[in-house]
């Protein structure tokens, strides 16, 4: 009985989302212009969550998210070139993913043992040396970038790998696995002395993070066709970022929030043209500065009304908790310290 | 052959030592105290044997089911799987987390699971889930926290935080348990029930344990053996009798103003 | 030999002023433990007032430099109050994405008022046009005005950190703000005062960029300002010395990767050459292990 209100506890509000959107769709309410921010919010969610995985559950500081995107997003460009049909793309989606994960293994080995500002620059600066490479290779077409990939994903594409990620990475986070993330977020010596390999539980929440993004760099790849390198740059870790702490760390359905407000914001400020980034900057600063914590804060959204209905009682597995990355300063004390 | 071995260990910071040629002998069932005046390096010792520092010089041997391993300078996480479960002075909780997390989070590390169990929910994972929880909620029922499961650890009261830790330490089924300062902050009647918990602990679980602890009811009540610790070496070693009327030991505590009684 | 000559001088100018901006990014760093991201947009502005003092109201380079200081000066210690100060008990990331926004909010407020285009400086009087020739060396006059003011305010600000009161504040503040205050200290006037002088060795630079590039746009300040903060954190961030070495080993591998013909790897091997460090040493070249107390 446990397991199947489990299941219902995500299948009820995906499976609702899902039909509402293709109910409208069949309607005719959402236009192209509509669909396309909807698919722009999809992906924003997919790469917001992984990178929340990082930043706000294992309390690990990365700012170079949009590197991995760019994995993912020009491997199935790569491959849904060559390779013909729904085929080429499931593989191509899957391949970037993987290739992803490999690179964000094979970065986050020696770079995740450094903390806070140092893991953000060199984060940042491992996307940076993505993106130059991707300048500068034959087989992305360079700076140049590439331009009419095939595009293959409707909404039942990106239906099924959005409600892929959040179902995976909502079930990991509700794990033994995604404890002890949470515990190296909240006290590294103390893991570390009740036996978590701290380095190994950041390397793992790293590389599914980095491999989730790749879905979303491919998913992005198909539906928007344009690649270059330039759409993968600081800024565009930057905005993944802001949704993360905008939503609040450590809250799933934070994030996919402020995916949503922010798309609504963007679409409301483009009447404003020139004066759209500066009300969107200045929004910016004074969210942080009168609710530093998020929309959610560490909370997540209760399904209230559902959770009525099908009898859920207050899960202790849901362990929310203002998870503040830590600040570094406090670690004043030096080799000298004896005690 | 000792449970644990520690021989000629030394840890410098600089140009200070911290632990000087320290040598520590535990065997397996001993409850051994460790004492000595503020600032002489016991937190530190523990500091080593744990992995938090590793040693300039010397050895750490654990002698477990007739294996020996060398720890010394092994990642703490290591030395935890090895078979040492520690507290900290300053208590460490998960302080966000709920009382049933914190000893969770231990008491998972004996029983894995995959990580496609943990994406998935399926297979081995409601069966894994539940003995996780069993057996940590039996563990906080020992330690008798089982009515605080759902708070969050930071509301708790200095005593059952410091209960919490040591909870959570047994969670990892360690075969030596360090302590550290155990009834920091307790009242005499508190410090009671502790020292009887330790002792009831030791047999209920097979445990072997060293304590560092200021309050001397609690070392000269419970403690086997002791080793006194200052400036970084080991002055003194013995039964609490032996070590309390050792004159080494008593300047070392009441310094050399001390009228030579 | 004189190829590599060449290159060098080339990279000291380019160092120098990436020394200018790492040392404002260092030195905010080490007092209120923010990387402020509006630092390279401080720069840029300062690069504009320069502009506008040489073409509108006709005075020299070192007016301008002078017009620069004291605008960034203001804007720096402005930004500090309206945007830092509030968030100052609040979490790392709070101010961190809040340095994001000022970041933005200045970039694309300038870009409103001048557009986005690229301008090109003022002409430069004729001496800052002169280049002699030393043994086959062409050095530029302009270049060695870059390297000379940036070495004078380089020793005016270890003069002021080492000597002054209010460096000795700045000091105290940066280990530990608490028991500053405690001895008397107003912590708010000396981070004040920390992003009073960062920012103006920022208007600085701005204003030797110009000379430099002979361009300017709304968005230069992302890029340099990047790299200033890479030369910060590769010399161990919040340690002035360390800004320094790091500016100029940054300078230095741009200018070398740039003559070897690679100059579309320029950024890469700048944040190659940062990851190594960091792996190396993970605090930095000169930064120390901290390590937390148990």
């Amino acid at each position: 009985m446990g397991a199947v209100r489990n299941i219902l506890r995500w299948l009820v509000p995906l499976g609702l989302a899902y039909g509402i959107v293709l109910a409208l769709i069949q309607v005719g309410v959402i236009n192209n212009y509509l669909f396309a921010t909807m698919m722009t919010i999809c992906i924003n969610i997919i790469l917001a969550t992984s990178l929340n995985l990082v930043v706000g559950f294992t309390g690990q500081l990365a700012l170079g998210h949009a590197g991995f995107m760019a994995i993912g997003a020009y491997t199935c460009a790569i491959i849904t070139m060559r390779v013909d049909g729904i085929v080429g793309f499931v593989l191509g989606v899957l391949a970037g993913a993987v290739l992803a994960a490999v690179v964000g293994f094979l970065i986050g080995l020696p770079v995740l043992r450094l903390r806070g500002d140092y893991l953000a620059i060199a984060t940042l600066g491992m996307a940076e040396i993505i993106r130059v490479f991707i300048n500068n290779m034959g087989i992305t077409n360079g700076a140049a970038g590439l331009s009419g990939i095939p595009r293959h994903v409707d909404w039942n594409w990106m239906f099924f790998f959005l409600a892929l990620t959040l179902v995976f990475l909502w079930h990991y986070i509700r794990s033994a696995h995604g404890r002890r993330a949470i515990a190296v977020r909240e006290d590294e010596i103390a893991a570390e002395a009740i036996g978590i390999d701290t380095t190994r539980v950041k390397v793992q929440t790293f590389t599914i993070a980095a491999f989730f993004a790749g879905i979303g760099g491919g998913l992005y790849a198909s539906y928007f066709y344009v690649l270059q390198p330039s759409q993968f740059g600081f800024l565009k870790s930057i905005d993944i970022l802001v949704i993360v702490v905008l939503g609040g760390l450590g809250s799933m359905s934070g994030s996919i929030i402020a995916a949503i407000v922010l798309a609504v914001l963007s679409t409301f400020l483009a009447q404003f043209t020139d004066l759209r980034m500066i009300i969107y900057s200045l929004l910016l600063v004074l969210i942080m500065i009168f609710r530093p914590g998020g929309i959610m804060g560490s909370r997540e959204v209760s399904l209230g009304i559902l959770g009525k209905v099908f009898g859920e009682r207050k899960d202790p597995a849901a362990m929310v908790a203002p998870p503040i990355v830590k600040q570094d300063d406090e670690e004043v004390p030096s080799d000298e310290e004896v005690k | 052959m000792s449970l644990l071995s520690v021989n000629d260990l030394t840890r410098n910071f600089g140009g200070l030592t911290a632990v000087s040629r320290a040598n520590l002998h535990v065997d397996e069932g001993e409850l051994v105290g460790l004492i000595g005046p503020n600032g002489a390096g016991k937190t530190t010792l523990f500091n080593v044997l744990t992995g938090v520092y590793p040693p300039s010089s010397g050895t750490i041997e654990l002698n477990v089911d007739g294996t020996t391993t060398s720890i010394g300078g092994k990642r703490p996480n290591a030395i935890c799987r090895a078979g040492v479960g520690r507290t900290f002075q300053n208590i460490r909780l998960f302080k966000d987390l709920t009382v049933l997390d914190n000893v969770r989070i231990a008491m998972q590390q004996n029983i894995p699971y995959s990580l496609l169990a943990a994406f998935t929910h399926a297979g081995t994972f409601g069966g894994k889930e539940q003995q996780i929880r069993d057996e940590s909620e039996q563990l906080l029922a020992v330690m008798g926290l089982a009515d605080k499961a759902d708070e969050l650890s930071r509301n708790l009261s200095y005593g059952d935080q410091r209960h919490l830790e040591i909870a959570r330490a047994l969670a990892v089924r360690p075969k030596l348990l360090l302590l550290d300062e155990p009834a920091a902050g307790m009242n005499p009647n508190e410090t009671r029930d502790l020292t009887d918990l330790i002792s009831q602990l030791r047999r209920d679980f097979g445990l072997t344990v060293v304590l560092i602890e200021h309050d001397m009811s609690l070392v000269m009540r419970i403690c086997e053996r002791i080793y006194v610790l200052d400036h970084g070496s080991i002055i003194s070693e013995g039964t609490p009798e032996h070590v309390r009327n050792d004159p080494l030991v008593i300047e070392a505590y009441l310094g050399e103003e001390a009228p030579n009684a | 030999m004189t190829e590599f000559l060449q290159q060098a001088i080339n990279a000291l100018s380019l160092g120098s002023i990436y020394a200018l901006i790492a040392l404002g990014y260092t030195m905010v760093y080490g007092i209120i433990k923010l990387i402020n991201f509006a630092h390279g947009e401080i720069y840029m502005i300062g690069a504009f007032v320069g502009y506008w003092t040489m073409s509108v109201f006709h005075l020299g380079v070192f007016e301008a430099i002078l017009a620069a200081m004291i605008v960034c000066t203001v804007l720096g210690v402005l930004i500090e109050r309206v945007a830092y100060r509030p968030l100052r008990r609040s979490t790392r990331l709070a101010s961190l994405i809040t340095a994001i926004g000022m970041s933005l909010l200045l970039q694309y407020t300038m870009m409103y008022f001048v557009g986005a285009d690229p301008r090109a400086y003022p002409a430069l009087p004729d001496y800052m046009n002169a280049s002699f020739s030393l043994g086959g060396v062409v050095v530029k006059s302009q270049q060695l005005v870059i390297i000379g003011i940036s070495v004078l305010l380089m020793i005016l600000l270890q003069f002021v950190v080492k000597t002054t009161k209010m460096g000795k504040a700045m000091r105290a503040v940066s280990q530990d703000p608490e028991a500053a205050q405690l001895m008397g200290i107003s912590v708010d006037r000396t981070i004040s005062f920390t992003f009073a002088i960062g920012s103006a060795l920022a208007g600085a630079a701005g204003v030797l960029v110009g000379i430099y590039y002979n361009s300017i746009n709304p968005l230069m300040g992302i890029m340099p300002g990047l790299k200033a903060f890479v030369a910060a954190v590769f010399g161990g961030i919040g340690i002035i010395p360390g800004a320094l070495i790091g500016a100029f080993v940054i300078g230095g591998a741009e200018t070398a990767v740039s003559a070897l013909g690679y100059s579309l790897f320029r950024d890469g091997v700048v944040f190659a050459i940062l990851i190594a460090i960091l792996i190396v040493k993970p605090t930095g070249l000169l930064g120390k292990n901290v390590r937390e107390k148990v």
